[in-house]
């Protein structure tokens, strides 16, 4: 069968079609066949129509974190879908070992931040989209910039970047007084992994379903190998290069800070492991290895990437539009057992230290610290749970029952009102008390009085 | 599922709503952990705790160990914590910074504890890991060793040993090492 120029090859280079304004035959097609039709798979509230793909065309915003394997097939995915306002953020600029699958990238990029020429070359192929890089790390930006987005998406490879945007992005949730998240607080994100052939993908809906701290535990703990093994009795290539990144380089290599970057420190790290493998007969410490276990990777496989991105974007369009259920909620793919993947429901965590509601409990913006603490001491919701309660705002630690030299420090706070420590708009409250097993959230909420809104009001 | 926007809603409002709020910096869940941890620490009269960093920032802090009985009695010796944003999905990193004669502590400071690495498990503490290193100088294991030497002495011959332990403290050398003076 002839093929109608274009229609099936969006990617072959062909600039003419490029230059022209109007847009390829068949480009809206099959997203059509999703969105303008009414079906009975469809999610609650769809509304088929052509505003619908207008929508995720001009008005959703969609911001992608890593332009890396994962982050390129990303916005390739999502500006064919047709999503036309896309951000991308990464801190990282290309290295030759990246061309292989980060395909966006070609040798006269090495050098260049992935965020730049990755949102260059989707403009370049896909006509109409807008992407806008930042080169720079997620701690850089605060909250309000990644509340801009309707949508986020992450592609990442580290528990850390994951755990801090989960943080970021919870914290944007509010509960209702009833203990319902409310609407319009709530901002999804879809969070894809690949770890050699296996990868994930959720979609993670703050209150909703599990956040990223709710499911901790479905990511296995590093291996590490006790440090006498290392230094005593190694077995292994693995053994030889952890001995030389944990001991050896502060015993050669004193005040020197270890910079896994820095490719001069990685090739001593790879010069001296081979050594010791030598004197143990071990064999098989080669560079690579090296970088994989100093940095705790494991090699990228291009047709993970591909796979988790594609489902990726494929919930980002459903949470968009609601043009189909949503996966429910995690999807787990194992490549090395054939082609399978299977997807399954987790529950969310109730006392989650980062999505959970926190108790509501209502006083006085005048209360002081202590008062409030004899007031939690006196609620019955919380008889026998706690006894000596330390009380922190955040990262700011406003009572601490120990050890005594922060007793002592944060002391003062007790006799202060609890509008002077935490502002007049209330907000959560963290509790600690050994009888807890974990942390206990506390929704401050001040009453309003007419006499505060007499003063309020006055002058 | 809900469906959370409506096709008329426009990206304006999102911009808007941005505008009124504060930036703040999320505190991570390393650091919720910790101050859980740090608020319920149940210290030995031995052992004392310090915050180099201020009462805020509980992820970088000191330990202080003085041991009254065993080979190190009447020591002083510190060491660093050092918890990660992932706490407790990865154990803190601790090192030694008094230069100490130990068979599962080397001159860098390294330790070999269990908990420390394979053995780390997210239901421990900051408590459990305060308990292992008072541990450590009550009773040196000397089939765990970091320290070859001092390993190899304490196995072959405890009273020379204990008297290494002694000129390393009081600022002596051993086996070639020099050790400052911790008493
Ligand atoms: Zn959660």
């Amino acid at each position: 069968m002839k093929k109608r120029k274009g229609e099936d090859e969006p990617w072959a280079p062909e600039p003419e079609v490029m230059a022209e304004t109007t847009d390829i035959e068949g480009r809206w097609r099959d997203l059509d066949r999703l969105l303008l039709r009414p079906g009975i798979l469809v999610g609650p509230g769809f509304e088929p129509g052509i505003d619908t793909r207008d929508m995720i065309r001009n008005d959703c915003r969609v911001l992608v974190i890593g332009a890396g394997g994962l982050g390129c097939e990303l916005l390739k995915d999502l500006a064919l879908t047709g999503f036309g306002n896309l951000e991308v953020i990464d801190m990282d600029t290309i290295d030759v070992s990246n061309l292989n699958r980060q395909f966006l990238f070609r040798m006269r990029d090495v050098g260049q931040p992935k965020a730049k020429i990755a949102a260059e070359r989707v403009m370049e192929r896909v006509k109409g989209v807008n992407v806008v890089p930042h080169y720079c790390r997620i701690e850089d930006k605060d909250s309000s910039f990644f509340d801009q987005f309707q949508i986020i998406v992450l592609g990442l490879d580290s528990l850390e970047a994951r755990s801090y945007i989960n943080a970021v992005v919870c914290g944007f949730l509010e509960y209702e007084p009833d203990g319902s998240p409310i609407l319009t607080t709530i901002k999804p994100m879809v969070d894809g992994g690949t770890e050699g052939f296996k990868g994930h993908a959720r979609v993670i809906i703050p209150g909703m379903t599990p956040c990223f701290q709710c499911s901790m535990w479905l990511f296995p703990p590093q291996v590490t190998f006790p440090l006498c093994t290392l230094a005593e009795t190694p077995r292994s290539p693995a053994h030889c290069i952890e001995f030389v990144h944990l001991i050896q380089w502060g015993q050669d290599r004193t005040g020197e800070t270890f910079d896994p970057d820095n490719p001069e420190h990685m090739k001593w790290i790879y010069e001296q492991a081979a050594k010791r493998a030598e004197q143990y007969s071990i064999s098989g410490v080669t560079y690579s290895l090296t970088q994989g276990v100093v940095k705790n990777i494991i090699p990228a496989i291009a047709s993970t990437n591909a796979i988790v991105a594609a489902t990726c974007a494929l919930e980002t369009l459903k949470i968009a539009t609601m043009c189909s259920k949503g996966m429910e909620v995690f999807m787990q793919y194992t490549g090395t057992d054939g082609v399978y993947m299977r997807t399954f429901q987790n529950e969310k965590d109730p006392n989650c230290i980062v999505c959970s509601a926190g108790v509501p409990v209502e006083v006085e913006a005048t209360t002081t610290l202590q008062k409030f603490i004899d007031v939690l001491l006196k609620d019955s919701r919380f008889k026998n749970k706690i006894s000596k309660p330390s009380v922190s705002l955040q990262g700011e630690n406003l009572y601490m029952q120990a050890p005594p030299i922060l007793e002592e420090e944060t002391r003062p706070n007790l006799l202060r009102p609890l509008r002077t420590l935490m502002g007049g708009e209330g907000g959560i409250l963290n509790i600690n008390d050994k009888r807890l097993k974990g942390i206990l959230r506390v929704q401050v909420i001040f009453k309003t009085t007419d006499v505060d809104m007499d003063t309020a009001g006055g002058g | 599922m809900i469906k959370l926007f409506s096709v008329k809603q426009k990206q304006k409002e999102a911009a808007e709503s941005a505008n009124g709020r504060a930036p703040v910096k999320k505190q991570s869940p390393g650091e919720l952990r910790v101050q859980k941890d740090i608020s319920e620490l149940n210290l030995a009269k031995t052992t004392s705790i310090s915050f180099p960093n201020g009462k805020d920032n509980l992820l970088n802090f000191e330990i202080t160990i003085r041991p009254d009985e065993g080979y190190y009695q009447g020591g002083t010796f510190v060491f660093t914590f050092q918890i990660s944003q992932v706490y407790p999905h990865e154990a803190p990193k601790v090192k030694c910074k008094t230069k100490v004669y130990h068979p599962n502590i080397d001159l860098e400071g390294n330790v070999c504890l269990n908990i420390l690495r394979e053995d780390w498990n997210p239901v421990l503490s900051v408590n459990s890991i305060i308990y292992g290193l008072q541990y450590l100088f009550l009773d040196p294991n000397p089939d765990d060793p970091l320290n070859h030497e001092a390993a190899e002495v304490l196995r072959e011959n405890p009273r020379q040993f204990e008297n290494n332990v002694r000129r390393s403290m009081a600022g002596g050398y051993v086996g070639g090492n020099h050790f400052p003076r911790c008493i």
